[in-house]
């Protein structure tokens, strides 16, 4: 057992008033669409939709101490949810969110079960397991799933005439999507419930002996972030339109993994941050070179061996240096 | 029945690949407590390696002495220059940073020897078949086991017999201690690595002519090696062996009779043993 850090609660107390940046950020994103093209836009409405994911793995990974490898799975199962409830369903699209969420919920209830019994590496070998698991269900299940040719032709949600079909429209949805799961995650971890997360994460021997019941917790935990990342998912197949097994990837879990790490564990803003400059990252980089890959992973390593406390640590040291001098 | 027989000979090839593969991991783990994502890079860096070696000198036997070498040159500058100073890390820390290399790896070989699948072939003495038991068996085929068990066996007496492998031992079961009494730990772990690598290489160039030489072939093997140390238990050398050939021939067995469930099998098999127990069937309790 490692000795209790004693670290002040890494959230902000509900309540106060929020920063200056929070506000001039959703001035920014309001006037977006008008400022920058429609590749500009699509590429801000990718952006928002892997930061609801990016942030649902940073409540389990950087409030609960739970580093999930598997995370690709729920968001997977959102995405899939949504459109096999269009195309084989022919379930209305705003039906189609509800049922992604709740699919998810009900996935992450029963991984979850399983995975919160075991810690440490046992708990990334399992959610690696039924990651992989998932993976291999949609590749191998192709009448259903359609195997690797993925499910696409599943209708995007109309509103009054106002069709998600318009790149603004889609945008606007995702910034709403975006900001009401901020406010969401950021009260849950500003809630009872968030403050015995971390200290799950700090001791959880102690917590044990506090009288809490630790592996209902982790459930809790695991179950709400499962939600966020299925309704992430289903927002992406909207998007997309179209969905294939990479979404439940390896690979993609990795590359969630890499937007927390890259914008800063258990910050939640920071994943955000972090999915953000991934993806433009990523943009700038493929149409410059082929080796997309290659600065992935030279830009884990250096995150992993150099900059561990990401954007957002690097930011606030930043600040407070500034503070002080 | 000559089905059953050769399935069997399947399973114990592709559960013996699979044990090169374990066999490093598992040890690593237990001595440096490393998941190593990049386990499977080794593998498929040995791969290419080898095929430039047949490229140039036109021989497989040539491939398989020189390709682990590079190989665990690598390993050992990763473990010198990057792991070496995550160990009083969290082990998110080490897992994350494999992870990375391994994108590294896909994205070099793609650039070395591009996206296409190659083809190693056998030597050619290995070519044919011998027939007995009723039915035909590939002399490749044949020649993996052989070599499978005599490494399984070389690496028993290697960590059970001599004082090298009483090193690696004592380093296993407390580190500490270990270096109390005057180990040089560093140099035991960077060398458990390189080797751990090198025998990846190797197994690398072995699969070649049975598996292909791809990117991509680094979780292709990847995956079932974890499920194997998760089964056998993490660390140990015996566990690595028994795991190897239950999953090996488990799903050679499953895709031949069973072909739609198979991939479910074998996780299953990972997620029951995990959850009955978490140390896997030979793995000490406590140990990591």
């Amino acid at each position: 057992m490692s000795v209790p850090r004693v670290d002040p609660l890494p959230t902000r107390i509900p309540g106060r008033k929020p920063l200056v940046g929070e506000f001039a950020f959703f001035v920014i994103a309001l006037a977006w669409p008008f400022l920058v093209g429609s590749y500009g836009t699509g590429l801000i409405t990718e952006t928002l939709i892997f930061a609801i994911a990016a942030m649902s793995l940073d409540l389990l990974m950087g409030y609960g101490g739970l580093v999930s490898f598997g995370h690709a799975a729920f968001f997977g199962v959102g995405a899939y949810a949504l459109a096999l409830s269009g195309v084989k369903l022919g379930l209305n699209p705003w039906a189609g969110i509800l049922i992604a969420v709740v699919t998810s919920a009900v996935a992450a209830l029963v991984i979850g079960y399983f995975c919160v019994r075991v810690s440490g590496v046992a708990f990334f070998m399992l959610t690696l397991a039924f990651g992989q698991l998932l993976y291999s269900g949609a590749v191998k299940w192709r009448g259903i799933t359609g195997g690797s040719d993925g499910v696409g032709g599943f209708a995007r949600p109309q509103l009054a005439g106002v069709s998600l079909d318009d790149p603004m429209y889609m945008y606007f949805a995702c910034l709403l999507a975006f900001a009401l799961s901020l406010w969401l995650l950021r009260r849950i971890i500003g809630s009872q419930f968030g403050h015995a997360l971390v200290g799950l994460r700090e001791n959880e021997t102690r917590m044990r002996a506090l009288g809490y019941s630790t592996d209902r917790l982790k459930l809790c935990a695991f179950v709400i972030s499962g939600m966020f990342a299925g309704f992430s998912g289903a927002l992406y197949a909207i998007y997309n339109s179209f969905i294939s097994p990479d979404a439940l990837s390896f690979a993609q879990s990795g590359m969630f993994l890499l937007m927390v790490v890259l914008g800063g564990v258990g910050s939640l803003v920071g994943p955000a941050i972090g999915a953000a400059v991934f993806l433009l990252m990523k943009q700038f980089v493929s149409s410059h070179t082929e080796h997309w890959l290659l600065i992935v992973g030279l830009v884990f390593i250096c995150c992993v061996m150099f900059f561990r406390s990401g954007i957002y640590g690097f930011l606030k040291q930043w600040r407070e240096r500034g503070a002080r001098a | 029945m000559d089905l059953v027989v050769s399935q069997l000979l399947n399973g114990l090839v592709y559960g013996l690949l699979l044990f090169l593969l374990a066999s490093g991991l598992s040890l690593i783990f237990g001595l440096m407590g490393v998941v190593n994502l990049a386990h499977g890079s080794f593998f498929m860096l040995g791969a290419f390696i080898g095929l430039s070696v047949v490229r140039y000198t036109g021989s497989f036997w040539w491939a398989l002495v020189l390709a682990p070498i590079p190989v665990a040159l690598i390993a050992a500058a990763i473990e010198v220059v990057f792991l070496r100073h995550l160990y009083k890390r969290d082990r998110t820390d080490q897992v994350l940073l494999t992870f990375g290399l391994s994108f590294v790896f896909t994205d070099l070989v793609e650039w070395g020897w591009g996206k296409d699948t190659f083809s190693l072939s056998e030597p050619e003495s290995l070519e044919n078949s011998l027939q007995f038991l009723g039915g035909y068996f590939p002399q490749y085929r044949l020649a993996i086991v052989v070599f499978g068990l005599a490494v399984a066996l070389f690496l028993w007496l290697l960590i059970e017999k001599t004082r090298v492998g009483a090193m690696v031992r004592a380093g296993i079961d407390d580190t500490r201690t270990a270096m109390g009494i005057g180990l040089n730990v560093p140099l035991i772990l960077t060398t458990t690595f390189a080797s751990g690598a090198a025998l990846a290489g190797l197994a690398g160039v072995v699969a070649g002519p049975i598996l292909g030489v791809y990117s991509g072939v680094d979780v292709e093997v990847l995956i079932p090696a974890f499920i194997v140390i998760v089964i056998g238990g993490m660390g140990s050398l015996k566990g690595a062996f028994v795991g190897s050939l239950l999953i090996g021939i488990a799903d050679t067995f499953g895709k031949a009779y069973m072909p739609e469930a198979s991939m479910f099998l074998i996780y299953a098999a990972m997620i029951i043993v995990l959850l009955a127990r978490p140390n896997g069937l030979f793995g000490q309790a406590g140990s990591q």
